[in-house]
């Protein structure tokens, strides 16, 4: 398979806690517009390896190239490839003293250091993506979980990011309220956003993924199209794995 | 019971009449000073939580030693201290600057372990979500994070404020000319306590709409999710 150079490339990464070793050498790369799938069960360090991508976590070692550059690298200007990596989080995790739109237009303001009306039309476009604009005076307490979720959505999006990681957006959520959700990502993915996804949503999964990624004990253990690995995975374990998502979902 | 005479003593018009300028007097350097005291107090202490932030081990002790150091004395001691010991070591400072400095070096002490309880209640997630936008370590504790402490901390904070205002009358000892020094040097010379009653008057006038502010504050503040 001819790929052109992936936009984010993880090589031989660990993560330890103290003594605990998360991470134990991983190696993925996510070309241009791919939509990776990263299942796995809990405490497989799905979520710690989205968060050594944009170094949240700091990397034990190993390399996370983004887009050209190295993450890990010490002299690299951390605040500047963060502008080209979005990420939306479990928990949300919007500003609750400020209004969507100042939620979205904060680092346009404070990091790129455009002018209050160019970050309010960039704003209000991204709110437009996640079909909030008629709720951008609203602060997140008046919001419900799928709009601020989308909010942060809209935020990450408004820098014009080049990869988008996504870490379990959905699980906070009412059920009724993931569709919404979904149908942003589904959106964005249509658009050709690069997408890394840590999520139980195999329907989604099964519907947008190109690759699905199956992590245990801080390994990849399986990576594949999601037919093949929720169809006939090589590992029992992964079949396992999927029969019990599967029947929970 | 001598209601006649605890009016002559308490509140006897002559001399109420004689002596409440100085009165007055007082109450403009207890406004000033009370006011310094809260500018510099809470910036200092604004200031050494922003930097225990920052996680730089060496001067995060410094800081904690200081603010328990002085949470620990008593003011009248720092006031002390500084107006009485240091021109020893030719650091010489007049009454009301000892005083100033003091007082607000006792509230930045409690101001700062009060930002810092505040800066610690503001969920992780915070940080992550304006760190991950490119927002540098600054950056986030401006914009996001301090506006949210700053809010969790304004009850105990106005609290604070008004214990440490109050405190402006041990400047008395250093004979800074607030009102309690003024109440008390007029009792003597008039050899009647009713100076005493104009001081508590003059406090009350100072202090009662600051507590009743305090209060509309912490209502208005209160956290709502």
């Amino acid at each position: 398979m001819l790929v052109a150079k992936p936009i984010l490339e993880i090589r031989r990464l660990h993560k330890s806690f103290g003594t605990l070793e998360v991470l134990k050498g991983i190696d993925l790369a996510v070309a241009q517009g791919e939509l990776v799938f990263i299942i796995g069960p809990s405490g497989s360090g799905k979520s710690t390896l989205l968060r050594c991508c944009n170094r949240l976590e700091e990397p034990t070692s190993g390399s996370v190239v983004v887009d050209g550059t190295d993450l890990t690298n010490p002299k690299a200007d951390l605040n500047r490839v963060r502008q080209r990596i979005g990420m939306v989080f479990q928990s949300f995790n919007l500003y609750p003293h400020m209004d969507a739109l100042g939620n979205v237009t904060l680092a346009l303001r404070k990091v790129l250091k455009k002018t209050r009306a160019e970050s309010n039309d960039a704003g209000m476009r991204a709110l437009e993506r996640v079909g909030l604009i008629d709720k951008a005076k609203a602060y997140p307490n008046e919001l419900s979980g799928g709009q601020q979720q989308r909010v942060a959505i809209a935020r990450a999006l408004a820098l014009e990011p080049r990869i988008l990681l996504f870490d379990e957006p959905t699980s906070a959520l009412d059920p009724e309220l993931v569709g919404s959700v979904l149908n942003v990502m589904r959106q964005l993915r249509e658009s050709g956003m690069t997408m890394v996804v840590v999520s139980h949503e195999m329907g989604f999964a099964r519907a947008a993924a190109d690759r699905v990624v199956f992590m245990d004990a801080g390994r990849i253990l399986e990576e594949g199209a999601p037919e093949k690995l929720f169809s006939r995975p090589d590992h029992a374990r992964v079949a396992e794995f999927v029969a019990r998502i599967s029947t929970h979902h | 019971m001598e209601l006649s005479a605890l009016v002559y003593s308490f509140f006897n018009a002559e001399v109420a009449a004689r002596y409440w300028p100085d009165i007055v007097s007082g109450f403009i350097v207890t406004t000033y000073l009370g006011a310094a005291v809260v500018v510099a107090g809470l910036a200092a202490g604004l200031a050494l939580a922003m930097v225990r932030t920052f996680h730089f081990r060496p001067l995060n002790f410094l800081i904690v030693v200081y603010a328990d150091a002085l949470r620990a004395l008593p003011p009248l001691v720092v006031i002390i201290v500084l107006f009485f010991a240091f021109p020893y070591v030719d650091l010489a400072m007049s009454a009301f600057t000892a005083t100033w400095l003091a007082l607000s070096m006792v509230l930045a002490a409690f101001s700062e372990e009060i930002f810092w309880a505040g800066i610690l209640a503001v969920p992780k997630g915070q940080t992550e979500a304006a760190r991950s936008t490119g927002m540098s370590r600054l950056q986030t504790l401006s914009f996001v994070i301090l506006p949210q402490a700053v809010r969790l901390t304004i009850p105990p904070l106005t609290n604070r404020m008004i214990a440490i205002t109050k405190n402006t009358a041990l400047g008395s000892v250093v004979a800074v000319h607030e009102i309690l020094y003024h109440a008390s040097s007029g009792s003597s010379l008039a050899g009647n306590p009713t100076p005493l009653t104009l001081g508590a008057l003059a406090y009350l006038v100072l202090f009662l709409p600051v507590v009743i502010a305090s209060r509309w504050v912490e209502t208005r503040f209160a956290w709502k999710r």
